[in-house]
């Protein structure tokens, strides 16, 4: 799968309050998150994101909280994909789960420059910068969650194993 | 193979002698957690998976404590969903308003996490529940929803970080302070993936409030997890409360970490994490001069009794400031009962604060305490990222409940010694 868009920057440690203030969770309705995506870091996101877009960020993306509410606001809000230098533990899982694809590679996330054009091979993790034609190799997914994204996120694979257990 | 008391716990419950870190395993759990804001998420993941019952009904609980009491219409149909749920699937415990508390101080109080335990939660401070030598970490809604069907969770085992603490505490330093100056020193990234592993002299003679309050903030280091070794005190707290067995487990004395950090802890003065990072954390003395608009004390982070006496010592016969509004939330139900036995509500409402029944509330901007533009709190909580407890363009400074009681008093940031 290829992903490319134009690209949003944001620094280090983005936290999951910014990415989706808690005073919006009062509902899980992904189109009513993706109204306040990433608000208290850029108040004018929400409008400006166009979907298939990309977010670069700096290190710990997605610190804070476990609401899983932020990663379903981004890919609700219509962003392909994250790049960052490394995400937090939590938001790294939920992500996966719920079928964000994000890439850990830290020189692409120090030299992608916002509203550069960034296409990435899904499968590979080959990341390639189209306005300065540089590429970059993100960091390879643990096998278990390649697997996970097989079966389409972790319910499926919950599901199927289930199923199998039923039946035997 | 010598292991650290988190490879023990997590290899007991892959069924495996030895595990190592960086090795992926399906794990048991023994307990499972969210609350009204990550529940209605898992609820509705759980369903699609298409099982008949929760794992065992005894060790799922979805506790309303973030927007309850009800905050407005919506709230009310997550903790309804949450409420229909547990109803339907005969969860043993629910706790209903009145009976609830925040979800960490409730469930160590319940005996239902304990020591050896490995819990996982839809909130990202189930790390509290090292405090008690158990093995418990935050997770998504979708991974929590997974559990709940299989009572199973993928792990990768975490490396350690040894954290020594060696020294006697200095008046008025708590374990709040202890994890604020850590953060401060390895940053908001500086465990991430990894365990934080509590030791040494002074951990040994802390309280079990101050051990869960240290865990708790491990997050806040981007950590997988806390943990401290059970001892006598922690068997003097679990003993006739918890509700299942518990097991003890202690690191090999040779197990291998990947980092140690030594800390004299007689060198930390009472500490304050200045806006937005936890990490921002220096003296209380070095806060320089900053007003406030409002005092929080309660939350997951320093809601517990001892908490609340060291804030109502020094609030006994004095006044908030005229300029500060203050705010006082007791972790559960039966610390409110105890506080009001002790006298201490008493205290905090003849000093001219106010009095919450249990609930989140403030601490992560929800309701009963939210601040305005350019409004300054001082909170005992564990988060002072932008907008956490409001308007974007207010600001929240990390402290313990002795530091906050004195900033109440004085309507800045001050040192407790000041009021004394
Ligand atoms: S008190 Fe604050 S940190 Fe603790 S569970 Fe509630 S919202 Fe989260």
């Amino acid at each position: 799968m290829e992903l490319q868009g134009r690209t949003w920057k944001f620094g280090s440690d983005v936290d999951t309050d910014a990415i989706i203030p808690a005073r919006y969770l009062n509902t899980s309705d992904p189109a009513e998150l993706a109204k306040h995506c990433m608000e208290d870091a850029d108040p004018a996101f929400p409008e400006k994101v166009k979907p298939g877009e990309i977010i670069v960020a700096g290190k710990n993306f997605g610190c804070g909280s476990s609401r899983e509410h932020a990663p379903i606001a981004i890919k609700a809000a219509g962003i392909s994909c994250i790049i960052a230098k490394t995400f937090a533990r939590i938001f790294y899982r939920n992500a996966f789960n719920i079928g964000l694809p994000i890439f850990e590679a830290p020189e692409a996330a120090e030299e992608i420059n916002e509203g550069d054009e960034v296409a990435v091979d899904a499968g590979t993790g080959i990341i390639t910068n189209k306005t300065t034609g540089k590429t970059y190799q993100a960091t390879p997914v643990p096998l278990f969650m390649q697997q996970i994204i097989a079966s389409g996120g972790l319910i499926n694979y919950v599901a199927e194993r289930v199923n199998k257990e039923c039946t035997k | 193979m010598p292991m650290t008391i988190t490879e023990k716990i997590l290899a007991n419950h892959a069924g495996k002698e030895h595990v190592v870190p960086g090795e992926l395993i399906n794990a048991r759990v023994d307990f499972v957690l969210a609350n009204d804001i990550t529940a209605p998420v898992a609820i509705r993941e759980f369903e699609k998976i298409g099982v008949a019952d929760v794992f065992d009904r005894e060790r799922v609980t979805l506790v309303p404590d973030h927007f309850t009491p009800n905050k407005d219409i919506k709230s009310a149909e997550q903790a309804l969903l949450v409420k229909n749920f547990s109803r339907q699937y005969g969860l043993t415990n629910y706790f209903e308003i009145g009976r609830m508390g925040i979800e960490h101080c409730l469930l160590p109080e319940q005996g239902l996490v304990g020591p050896g335990d490995l819990v996982i939660g839809a909130d990202s401070h189930t790390c509290t529940y090292g405090g008690l030598g158990a093995f418990s970490t935050g997770v998504g809604s979708t991974d929590l929803a997974a559990a709940m069907a299989l009572g199973e969770t993928w792990l990768k085992v975490p490396e350690s970080i040894k954290f020594e603490f060696t020294g006697e505490l200095q008046p008025w330093v708590s374990g709040k302070d202890l994890i604020l100056y850590t953060i401060g020193d390895i940053g908001v990234d500086g465990a991430l993936y990894r365990s934080m592993e509590f030791t040494g002299p002074a951990i040994e003679n802390l309280s079990i409030e101050s051990r869960l309050t240290m865990c708790n903030m491990a997050i806040e280091a981007g950590a997988k997890n806390g943990i401290v070794a059970p001892d006598a005190i922690t068997r003097a707290y679990v003993e006739g409360r918890c509700k299942r067995p518990y097991q003890f487990y202690q690191s090999d004395p040779d197990a291998s970490y990947v980092k140690v950090y030594q800390y004299d802890v007689s060198k930390i003065e009472p500490q304050v994490a200045i806006p937005h990072l936890p990490e921002n954390s220096r003296p209380v003395g070095a806060a320089g001069n900053v007003e406030i608009d409002q005092v929080v004390i309660g939350s997951c982070t320093n809601g517990r009794m001892e908490d609340l006496r060291v804030a109502a010592k020094l609030l006994q016969g004095k006044k908030v400031h005229k300029n500060v509004r203050m705010v006082i939330f007791p972790g559960t139900q039966e610390i409110y009962l105890q506080a009001l036995r002790e006298g201490l509500i008493e205290i905090f409402v003849m000093a001219g604060g106010a009095v919450s029944t249990p609930t989140c509330g403030p601490c992560l901007g929800g309701h009963m305490g939210i601040l305005a533009k350019g409004e300054r709190a001082v909170a005992t909580t564990n988060r002072n990222f932008v907008g956490r407890m409001g308007h974007p363009e207010s600001e929240v400074y990390l402290a313990n409940p002795a530091v906050a009681a004195a900033s109440a008093i004085l309507g800045r940031i001050a040192a407790p010694g000041e009021v004394e």
